[in-house]
Parts: structure tokens; C-alpha cells; sequence
């Protein structure tokens, strides 16, 4: 082998997530259509309005994003539960948090990246102007992940539980405030021309903050769902 | 050597066994007997440290396995009632995936070997998710082959959905850890000729 261990675990555990992602391509489109669907309703039910579309606009396609991440995160961990390969990662020589810090970032990489490459196309929609939908896009693409490790310690802590669902919902979107409050904060901010930097700063610190942390504690939480 | 000393399991309200404890040496085989629900897995999944005791101890060369954490997991091979394999995936890159994170030294070729010695030639490249379950019961079995480094084999019903050709390969692996020093601990329902000089059998529920 020539990379070292830990790296060598981690960048397996993440091929094989894309790979299963890349098998089970139609789990993936759900989540993506879910995002686009509910973005898409909201001109259509407030109507062409464009002053008030473009007030709406961050808020919405946040709110959207964060229910996308939601529902995709029911499948982090539940396919490696129910088969056992769940068992076989907490077993393996590695640090846990590792191995889940690459299941995050695969699932980042099929259902958060996705978001942040469609989120300024529906942003013409609202009329948003170029800058806003370029920072729309950044803030995206600085929370999403940070939605996706918090949200991993929800999915830990619900796995195997009966209305996992529901539960993980409530347990994890208030978790998501912050990262809603300044993601879309900084677009408002471009919009009512102001800069966007202080926002973003936040939205950096909480990713740095998650990913430091969020991967050990879903660690310790799944392996209390498997006792 | 592992030895475990006074182990008790709750499961509920459900006392499933207490004051349970044994020593096994290098080249020495356990055999877990027990009615359903007496508390086989159970103990299997303490022994790996995936389900903690109520109560006692269990230690590694004197040590106690929750400390000894990933060092232990590198002595270990488990495999459980679950086959862990993803159906989605093939038989060979099954294989890969789970030995590159044993940290076994494991190409395709090799794997490909161990799936043909487990009489899954043919078969290396399908999804498993088309195998019979004896098929992946196989597929899963064929981990073993790259663990022969590992001292502690903590094996769940591994006989199980396995045709008498397969049983024999299987019985085969197992005495052939064995001879080399290894430890092996399965549970079975049925009578398994494997070759121990060494064999314990310990009976759970009363």
C-alpha cells in the first residue's frame, strides 16, 4: 500500500460510497427533484412578483436546501446497518470518526454538491442578480457540508429506531439555524448592497467547527446505536 | 490469549447469562451452544467489543479490550449473522473494500482466488445481490482467507446456509487457523467436523 493506513481507510470508504451512489443513481435524483420542486413552487404560488420574489429568494432556496439535506440523510447510515457493514467499519483498525468523515464527504460529494451547482439556476427564477446568485452558490457550497456532518450525528443517534424519520427531523433541523440564519444572511446582505464577508466568515468558522467535531461524535453515537 | 471473567448480559429487563467466564489459548477452539435467544450473538458481539457487559471483564494478553481499542480490532476477525456485503456490489469488490480496510494486502487477483477457493468462480463479477444466500454466506467467508494474521476469529453461525461441500471448505479454513495458532470462537446449530485438538464447548441458557 502506498498511501499511509488512515488515508488509504478513508479514501476507500469514500470510493465505495460513490460507487453505490453511482449503482443506486435514482436515490440520488429523489433529493435533487425534492430541491428543485419545492424552489420552483414558491414563484408559482406567490406569483411574478419580482420585488418580492427577490426578498424571498435566499430564504427560500436555504429553507429548500435544508430539507433536501434532511431527507437525504436517512440513508447515511441505514443501508450499512441493515446489511452489517455497519459492524464490520466500527470493527475495522481505524479511528471510527475517520471512516465516517468519509461516508459524510461522499455523501456531500452526491447529494449537498449537486445543491450548490443548481441552486443559481433556480435563483433566475427569483431574479436574482449575478452577484447575489455567485454568493448564493458560495454559501451553499460552505454550509451544505456542515448540514450534512451535523446532521450525521442525528442519523447516528436515530439508526434502528422506529420513526427514525420523524425524530432525526426535530432532533437535527433546529442544529440547522445558524447555518440557514447566516447562509442566507450573506446573500440578503449582497442584495441590500452590503458585503457578504461577515457571513461568510460565520458560515467557514461553523464548517471548521464541524468538521473537526461532528465526525467523533456520530462516531461515539453510532456505536451506541449498535450495542 | 483471551480470557473473560464473570460477564453478565442484560438485554431488557432479560438476564441472558451471568458469572460466565473462560480462558482460551493460542490454537484453541470455542464452540458456543445454546438454544435460540440464550445469548450467543450477544456474547460474540461482547467479545468484539460491540456490545459492552453488564457486568466482567474481558482482556486481551491481560489487557482489557476497550482499551486496547484499535490494536485489538487489528487482531480480530468477526463475522456476524449479517452477511455485510453490499448487494449492489460485486462479490470482488466486496472483498476489496473490506480487506483494504482490514489492512490486509489484497489485489484482484487474489480476491478473485479466495472467492474460486469458496467455489464462487463464475460469480466474482455479479452483483451479489443476484447470489443465492449460500452464495453470500461465501462471499462473506472468503474475508477469512486474508486473516490469517489475525489471532481472534469470532465467528456468528458461519455454517449457516452453506451446502456440505461448502461446510468442509469452511471446517478446512478454520482447523488450518487453528494450526497456525489462532483463536477461534463460532457458535453452530449443527454438528460441524472440524478438525481441534483443542476444543471447549461452552453451553448458555440453563
Amino acid at each position: 500500500m502506498s498511501a499511509p493506513a488512515p488515508l488509504a481507510a478513508f479514501a476507500c470508504v469514500l470510493r465505495r460510497d460513490l460507487l453505490l451512489a453511482l449503482r443506486r443513481r435514482s436515490d440520488l435524483a429523489t433529493t435533487l427533484f425534492f430541491f428543485v420542486i419545492v424552489v420552483s413552487l414558491f414563484p408559482l404560488g406567490v406569483g411574478p412578483e419580482a420585488n418580492l420574489l427577490r426578498t424571498m429568494a435566499p430564504g427560500v432556496v436555504w429553507v429548500a436546501a435544508l430539507l433536501a439535506s434532511m431527507l437525504a440523510l436517512g440513508r447515511l447510515f441505514a443501508g450499512d446497518y441493515a446489511d452489517g457493514t455497519l459492524e464490520q467499519l466500527v470493527l475495522a483498525p481505524h479511528p471510527l470518526g475517520l471512516l465516517v468523515g468519509a461516508k459524510v464527504a461522499a455523501h456531500w460529494l452526491v447529494t449537498g454538491l449537486p445543491l450548490v451547482v443548481l441552486a443559481p439556476l433556480l435563483g433566475l427564477a427569483f431574479d436574482l442578480g449575478p452577484r447575489a446568485l455567485g454568493v448564493l452558490a458560495l454559501t451553499l457550497l460552505l454550509g451544505t457540508p456542515t448540514l450534512g456532518l451535523v446532521g450525521a450525528i442525528g442519523a447516528a443517534l436515530t439508526l434502528g429506531l422506529r420513526g427514525a424519520g420523524a425524530l432525526l427531523s426535530l432532533l437535527v433541523l433546529p442544529l440547522y439555524i445558524p447555518v440557514l440564519i447566516f447562509g442566507a444572511g450573506a446573500v440578503e446582505a449582497v442584495a441590500n448592497g452590503l458585503g457578504p464577508g461577515a457571513h461568510l466568515s460565520v458560515l467557514g468558522a461553523l464548517l471548521a467547527l464541524a468538521v473537526f467535531f461532528a465526525p467523533w461524535a456520530a462516531a461515539v453515537a453510532l456505536r451506541i446505536s449498535l450495542e | 490469549m483471551l480470557v473473560a471473567n464473570g460477564l453478565e448480559c442484560l438485554r431488557g429487563e432479560r438476564r441472558l447469562f451471568r458469572d460466565l467466564g473462560f480462558e482460551l489459548e493460542p490454537g484453541m477452539l470455542l464452540e458456543v451452544q445454546g438454544a435460540n435467544g440464550s445469548g450467543k450473538t450477544s456474547l460474540l458481539r461482547m467479545l468484539c467489543g460491540l456490545l459492552a457487559p453488564t457486568a466482567g471483564e474481558i482482556l486481551w494478553n491481560g489487557a482489557d479490550i476497550g482499551s486496547l481499542g484499535e490494536a485489538y480490532r487489528g487482531e480480530l476477525a468477526y463475522l456476524g449473522h449479517q452477511n455485510a456485503i453490499k448487494d449492489d456490489l460485486t462479490a470482488v469488490e466486496n472483498l476489496l473494500v473490506s480487506e483494504t480496510l482490514a489492512e490486509a494486502a489484497v489485489t484482484r487477483a487474489s480476491a478473485r482466488e479466495a472467492l474460486a477457493r469458496l467455489g464462487l468462480r463464475g460469480h466474482e463479477e455479479l452483483p451479489t445481490r443476484v447470489l443465492s444466500q449460500g452464495q453470500k454466506r461465501r462471499a462473506a467467508l472468503a474475508r477469512l482467507l486474508f486473516r490469517e494474521r489475525c489471532r481472534l476469529w469470532v465467528l456468528d453461525e458461519p455454517f449457516v446456509a452453506l451446502d456440505a461441500q461448502a461446510v468442509r471448505d469452511v471446517a478446512g479454513i478454520i482447523a488450518g487457523q487453528l494450526g497456525g495458532g489462532g483463536i477461534v470462537i463460532f457458535t453452530t446449530h449443527q454438528e460441524v467436523p472440524v478438525e481441534a485438538p483443542r476444543r471447549v464447548a461452552l453451553r448458555l441458557g440453563r
